[in-house]
């Protein structure tokens, strides 16, 4: 019997429209755990790297984390892994709500998507029943209207649906896919769906999902509770509001945006306003947040009530979640009245928040100084907010200008040249970043940004302090109930760490210590991806109520699995480094790692030289970032080192490749 | 006269976030051994949930009925529209709800007997349930509550009628003999 899984994937092909239930290995579980783990490792062995986002061979995998579906508070991720048409690369974005316990329930961990649909389809999976369904009717209908009109026509109002908008069917490159209160948003998914022709999945599952140890997975569920209520009376002195409790930011409850509106940057990414934070604007957003906030709403199966319903006067009701509130008035240097309608539509089409609003305020600084003419916007309105909902229209429906904005800041600046490419500033792998500028060199988030497959900075930021705190008692304070580090160590990291003097950064945290202080934020996200976990109670905030010591316990008693804090430190990282190998043989390499050219205003080139170069060697890769074949065959990734010595990736002596062989590659992976 | 103690749950629709944590550990405390399973299509308390409309709505199981509603009300509270459906806590024969999914059978809830506390209070976080206890005086003796065998084979019956189930029983022992 499987405990936690069902065991069994869901698989589809939508060019010959046949299905197939597929039972799976429960040694890939123990390896891979499930979710982003046993993603990867159908990635890797189905989608080589001449296959494309949009070609019929790359996949679309829908996968539940491994404890989705079980009591654990929260635990309710949908990890979508395919290949990113904007990087090239895997992408991997995750989504709360209700769909993947709701999948578990219908009896399958995975939908492995493969194919093209020659028509528009819809997907209906109730329990064993799985249907291809004509979704013609549903073609340039919004995503959160397609929930709603499957659900009426299936009459199943407890199904639920995970669907793209226009922006998805249109390949746009930064399309979404929205489910009820939340949204797989980075990396471009929403496109590959759209290529596929697949509008939405819905699902409803009224079967059952067992632990393997009952009373003792119980107890632990509810010790995470007991925690949760402390930690919600007990909230971290001295740090912003949003890194104070738990959850995801809690931009719906929180009113007070000074730090936001202050210290990121406006526009594309451009113009720190110093000061807009006034009692005005203070009182005005407050009263446009609660009047058009309907209620605070959860993800299944958790009490953070991170998300909100949100009804702007003369729209459609729509929810939302974190910092979209603020993506769009930003990238406008507007208010957050113009914010909340844009984003309805926008939601409605299905587009990354994050990405969105800056590739618009690209748009128009590139008319602004000459490189693009009022003749490339025909027919754009003169006022400010007028021209994103304009830009907004030409992007989803890829007219005009709009089909090369569609492709993100990077891809657009290449097409259109002329100096475009100075603009497109705030892109890692070719993706858009937060907008942020900052002043000195932090070698935390350097290696983060640098190395972090996830994308985003928030996907890979957790647990360690994102500063000092100013006082030694503040610090001693801070450690006493820090029962959340792997090591003792990491507490006199921080408690020696100062604001200013020969303790601060960029030089402290010493190279070594950064390299262990990333590498243990970035086990632990991997950890959640894998279990399903969402990243607001454990691995982002401070002091969450999951860490690398109940894990363990969590992944035995619930999946049956021996587990213990070494062997899914090791997990963790082999599927991490086979993420790491399937980017890497498409092609991505040190030249790759880096922040945003101007995300620092002070830059340390040697240090930073050596910061990457001994991250890659703590983590047992070469000095090109691909690890090496010793460090491959440890963590059992041996069919991984054959074909990297195959593809001449590595050499037999384990260096790295010769430069024309990785030129090779790198070709190869872009055609 | 004889005491007894109602136990009573008290429903706040604005406090709730339509998270179904009721619903989860309702069905993992019910499933036999307790915990080994959780699959709130089992549970006997569901949220009525409709975000777009703004209606959350727990409603726990009540009595089996055997026939369904002739007609139904619609009720408007804050604006917003309720089918009589939505808050009706009987397992009838128009809809899935408090009914074991499998079987069919119905569901009731039974406030987590043994248990100190319902469970369902206890994982809600937010506090959009909350128990209360009252003692009561009363007149007559209880009646014996019928047990869960008995509230599925009424079921059956009703369903399927008298002779038809006595016939299966009759056929299954024998295959078992
Ligand atoms: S913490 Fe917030 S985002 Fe995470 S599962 Fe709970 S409600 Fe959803
Ligand atoms: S646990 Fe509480 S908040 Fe969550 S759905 Fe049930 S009643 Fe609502
Ligand atoms: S009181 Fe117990 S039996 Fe009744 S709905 Fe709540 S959890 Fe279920």
């Amino acid at each position: 019997m499987r405990y936690a899984e069902t065991g069994i994937n869901l698989e589809i092909d939508l060019s010959r429209g046949n299905i197939e239930k597929v039972a799976t290995d429960p040694k890939e579980t123990e390896l891979y755990l499930g979710g982003l783990g046993t993603n990867t490792k159908l990635l890797w062995d189905r989608v080589p790297p001449e296959v494309d986002a949009f070609s019929p061979d790359n996949l679309l995998i829908f996968g539940a984390g491994l404890l989705c579906g079980t009591p654990a508070t929260g635990c309710n991720r949908t990890i979508v892994s395919t290949i990113s048409p904007q990087t090239g690369l895997m992408a991997f974005s995750m989504m709360g709500g209700f769909w993947a316990p709701e999948l578990k329930y219908a009896g399958y961990d995975k939908i492995v998507l493969r194919g093209k649909s020659p028509d528009l389809v819809y997907l209906w999976i109730h329990n064993d029943k799985v249907e291809i369904r004509d979704a013609s009717h549903l073609r340039g209908k919004g995503a959160i209207e397609t929930a709603e009109i499957i659900k009426r026509e299936l009459n199943e109002p407890r199904a639920q649906v995970a669907a793209i908008g226009l922006a998805g069917e249109n390949r746009v490159y930064y399309a979404s896919i929205e489910q009820g209160r939340s949204s797989a948003s980075r990396g471009g998914i929403g496109a590959v769906m759209g290529d596929k022709g697949v509008k939405a999945i819905a699902v409803r599952g009224t079967k059952d999902i067992s632990v393997a140890r009952p009373e003792e997975f119980l107890a632990l569920c509810n010790e995470v509770l007991e925690y949760i209520k402390y930690r919600e009376e007990h909230p971290i002195p001295g740090v912003m509001p949003i890194l104070a409790g738990l959850g995801s930011p809690q931009e719906m409850k929180i009113h007070d945006e000074k730090w936001h509106t202050e210290n990121f940057m406006w526009g594309n990414s451009r113009t720190r306003r110093k000061g807009f934070w006034t009692e005005e604007i203070e009182k005005e957003w407050t009263e446009t947040m609660e009047k058009a906030r309907t209620r605070l709403i959860s993800c299944f199966n958790c009490p953070m009530k991170c998300g909100a319903t949100i009804s702007m006067p003369g729209l459609p009701t729509y929810m939302m979640k974190c910092f979209t509130k603020l993506t769009y008035t930003m990238a406008a240097y507007s208010d957050l009245d113009f914010g909340l309608r844009i984003a309805q539509k926008a939601t409605e089409y299905g587009l990354d928040g994050f990405s969105a609003p800056q590739v618009m305020a690209f748009a128009l600084e590139l008319l602004e100084n000459g490189i693009l003419s009022k003749d490339d916007f025909p027919g754009m309105p003169e006022d400010n907010e007028g021209r994103f909902f304009y830009l907004l229209d030409m992007i989803v429906h890829r007219k005009g200008i709009g089909d090369t904005l569609a492709k993100g800041t990077y891809w657009a600046a290449k097409e259109i040249g002329n100096g475009a490419e100075d603009y497109a500033h705030n892109t890692i792998k070719k993706h858009e970043q937060l907008p942020l500028k900052l002043s000195m060199l932090n070698p935390i988030y350097f290696l983060m940004y640098s190395t972090g497959e996830k994308i985003n900075i928030t996907q890979i930021e957790g647990q360690f302090p994102q500063a000092p705190f100013p006082s030694r008692e503040a610090r001693e304070e801070f450690v006493k109930d820090w029962i959340q580090v792997p090591d003792e160590k990491f507490k006199q990291y921080f408690l020696d760490w100062e604001p200013r003097g020969e303790n601060s950064i960029p030089y402290y945290p010493t190279v070594q210590m950064t390299c262990e202080i990333v590498d243990w934020q970035e086990r632990m996200h991997y950890i959640d991806d894998a279990l399903g976990q969402c990243a607001g109670l454990s691995s982002f905030p401070l002091k969450p109520p999951y860490h690398i010591h109940n894990y363990p316990k969590f992944i035995s008693a619930g999946a049956g699995i021996a587990m213990d804090e070494e062997k899914l430190t090791e997990a963790a990282k082999r599927y991490r480094t086979l993420v790491r190998a399937i980017n890497i043989r498409r092609g991505m390499r040190r030249k790759d790692e880096k922040p945003p050219e101007n995300h620092w205003k002070h830059r340390f080139p040697e240090l930073e030289k050596e910061l990457l170069d001994t991250y890659y060697k703590f983590k047992g890769w070469n000095e090109e970032g691909i690890p090496t074949k010793e460090t491959l065959e440890s963590l059992g990734l041996d069919y991984v080192a054959r074909e990297f010595l195959e593809r001449g990736i590595l050499s037999d002596d384990e260096t790295a490749a010769t430069d024309e062989n990785r030129e090779a590659v790198t070709e190869t992976a872009n055609q | 006269m004889k005491k007894r103690t109602i136990k009573n749950i008290k429903i706040d629709v604005d406090k709730c976030n339509g998270c179904r944590a009721c619903e989860v550990i309702c069905s993992a405390f019910h499933a036999v051994p307790k915990y080994s399973s959780n699959n709130p299509a089992r549970s006997r308390i569901r949220v009525i949930h409709d975000p777009l409309r703004d209606i959350y709505v727990p409603v726990y199981a009540g009595e089996y009925t055997v026939a369904e509603c002739a007609g139904r009300d619609k009720y408007v509270i804050d604006g917003k529209e309720y089918d009589e459906c939505a808050f009706c806590r009987a397992a009838c024969p128009s809809r899935e709800e408090f009914k074991e999914p499998d079987s069919g059978l119905p569901l009731k809830c039974d406030m987590c007997e043994g248990e100190e506390e319902p469970l369902c209070v206890k994982w809600c976080l937010v506090d959009a349930l909350t128990y209360e206890e009252r003692e009561e005086e009363v007149e007559v003796e209880e009646e014996e509550a019928p047990d869960e065998i008995e509230i599925g084979l009424e079921t059956l019956i009703n369903k399927h009628g008298l002779d038809k189930i006595l016939d299966t029983v009759e056929q299954l022992a024998k295959d078992k003999g």
